[in-house]
């Protein structure tokens, strides 16, 4: 397999891992690991190690929305001048073209329920060019990023067998 | 009631599994991080769960020929031919069996008498010695020895021969030391099995997780196809343990004794797994490497990480466990794998479980996720910072 694609696929399951161990993994040197990771950072293709978390757990309240919107598209632009703009928004955390019955999927992170149901009604709703917005708040999370949140889910087998 | 006295004294003698002991100790505790594990972390690949779902779905409920489907034998042959250059005729020579495990308790069946004594080298699968006492013969341990890579060598062969030994388990790729035995070091042994007149029970249920070279069966080479019960199945290398299949290669006559006893303890191996294991054999090559591939990567990173944190690892060249010795910290298998799931909550299986010269190692599998080794090798590393 194709060197990056073993350290990028290394790093995607876990993030932490140090170039010395990569290296032990796939036989590269830890010198080759560094400058293949540094090149990649380099050219953009890898962006962030970022770490999930299950905020039920902390004490801090995060609420997560998915917000459908239809966007009329521009002439020259399409949805790209819509998508930008709700970019700029720090509450927003991912935004993404999507096909289908709506245009741009969009996750908002708040504090409260209501914080972003303003948020919607007062930023993203009256952006020119969006013509509907559809909330659905997310209630539970079962997986994200290939991992289980319910312990037990991941792995079925006895803990201890010959 | 007072059930002891009605059981067999056969089975009194058989000690409980050292497993087994551990095994409740480790599920009264909570958010560990178990390693001791033995079965693949793959769930079976999709092709052969489809072919498992679309029998149900044809109906195929039935019993099968005692040797199992004439077209899953076919496929077996087919397998050990192109994999380990073996020819066994599939009318004749191969059965399929509920697992490795069947397989080994036919075996010691249809060979054993009363006190015939059977070579069982150490540290081991759990279930031999147990299996030999079952069947009223005698378990003689060979032990093995890290420093000859626990292989089994001639010496330590024929140390152990006497006048009643009748046949010798070969546990290559090892459970628990990852051991494997190559061409030049099983061909020592062949001339003392022979001289001997020994029969071979070959488990060669890892032989497709074997690293850095290709597997050998002893059955394959001169004079030894026909003194070899080749055992193997589908658990390990096709992630099926769940299904319960295994098959036996051997001599006709040896098939016929073991099919005897297969015809009136069990009748046959599950339709459904049968069937599925056919186009385990045929289609999913590509799963197969790509497991192998992904246990080796762990492989590297394990060996590499108790070497870092200061164990003495011995390194394995099959199956999915690493045997670190911890005789350095002066503690016993067992002390040492329950302080470290008491204080660290790691769970790793004691070596003696696996015959008395595992004593002073422990058995570490891994099959997990790097992500999941990574973060037991963290536990282990503050334990060892303590202890050491
Ligand atoms: C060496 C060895 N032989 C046999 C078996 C039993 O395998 P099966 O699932 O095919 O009964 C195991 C399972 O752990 C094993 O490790």
């Amino acid at each position: 397999m194709d060197k990056s694609m073993e350290i990028i696929d290394l790093l995607c399951e876990n993030s932490r891992l140090t170039e010395k161990q990569i290296a032990t993994i796939t036989g590269l040197s830890e010198e080759e690991v560094k400058n293949t990771i540094k090149n990649l950072e380099d050219k953009k293709v890898l962006l962030k190690y970022t770490t999930l978390v299950d905020w039920e757990k902390t004490g801090r309240e995060v609420i997560t929305a998915l917000i459908d919107v239809r966007v009329a598209p521009q002439q020259g632009h399409g949805f790209n001048r819509v998508a930008h703009r709700i970019c700029q928004y720090e509450e927003v955390k991912s935004v993404s073209l999507i096909s289908g019955t709506y245009d741009l999927s969009v996750e908002v992170e708040g504090k409260t329920m209501k914080e972003i149901a303003l948020f919607v009604a007062e930023r993203l709703a009256p952006i020119e060019g969006v013509l509907s917005t559809t909330t659905h708040f997310v209630l539970k999370r079962y997986k994200k990023d290939g991992v289980f949140y319910e312990e037990g889910e991941d792995d079925k087998r006895l803990v201890v067998t010959p | 009631m007072n059930t002891d006295k009605y059981i067999s004294n056969v089975v009194k003698s058989i000690p409980p599994s050292g497993i087994r002991k551990f095994f409740d100790l480790v599920t009264s505790s909570k958010d560990i991080i178990a390693l001791g594990v033995g079965e693949p972390d793959f769930v079976t690949p999709w092709e052969i769960r489809k072919e498992g779902i679309d029998a149900l779905d044809r109906g195929s409920t039935t019993y099968t020929s005692n040797l199992g489907l004439p077209e899953l034998r076919i496929a077996i042959s087919y397998f050990l031919k192109t994999h380990y250059n073996l020819a066994y005729d599939p009318e004749k020579e191969i059965m399929v069996t509920i697992g490795a495990s069947e397989a080994i308790d036919l075996a010691l069946r249809a060979l054993l008498d009363d006190g015939d004594e059977v070579l069982v080298p150490e540290p081991s699968y759990v279930s031999y010695a147990p299996c030999v006492t079952l069947t009223r013969g005698i378990p003689v341990f060979v032990p093995t020895d890290e420093k000859n890579n626990f292989i089994l060598t001639p010496d330590d062969l024929k140390s152990k021969i006497t006048s009643k030994t009748k046949a010798l388990i070969l546990p290559y790729p090892n459970n628990p030391t990852g051991a494997i035995m190559k061409k030049e070091e099983l061909e020592e042994i062949v001339d003392i099995i022979i001289e001997h007149d020994l029969i071979v029970i070959s488990d060669e249920i890892y032989s497709e997780l074997t690293y850095e070279g290709k597997h050998v069966s002893i059955a394959s080479l001169p004079g030894m196809k026909e003194r070899t019960i080749l055992i193997n199945g589908f658990s390990k290398a096709f992630a099926m343990t769940g299904w319960r299949l295994g098959y036996i290669a051997a001599e006709h006559g040896f098939i016929e004794a073991m099919n005897k006893i297969h015809q009136y303890t069990t009748i046959c191996a599950p339709i459904t797994a049968q069937y599925a294991a056919i186009k385990g054999i045929y289609q999913c090559e590509e799963d197969i490497v790509k497991m192998r591939e992904t246990y080796d990567k762990r492989r590297k990173f394990i060996v590499n990480g108790f070497r870092e944190i200061g164990f003495d690892c011995f390194e394995p060249k099959g199956a999915f466990y690493i045997f670190p010795s911890i005789k350095k910290t002066g503690m016993t298998s067992q002390e040492f794998c329950e302080k470290l799931l008491k204080e660290e909550k790691v769970a790793v299986v004691p070596g003696d479980a696996f015959g008395p010269s595992g004593e002073g190692f422990i058995r570490v599998s891994y099959a997990y996720s790097i992500d999941k080794i990574k973060r037991a090798l963290e536990r282990i590393k503050h334990f060892a910072e303590r202890i050491l």
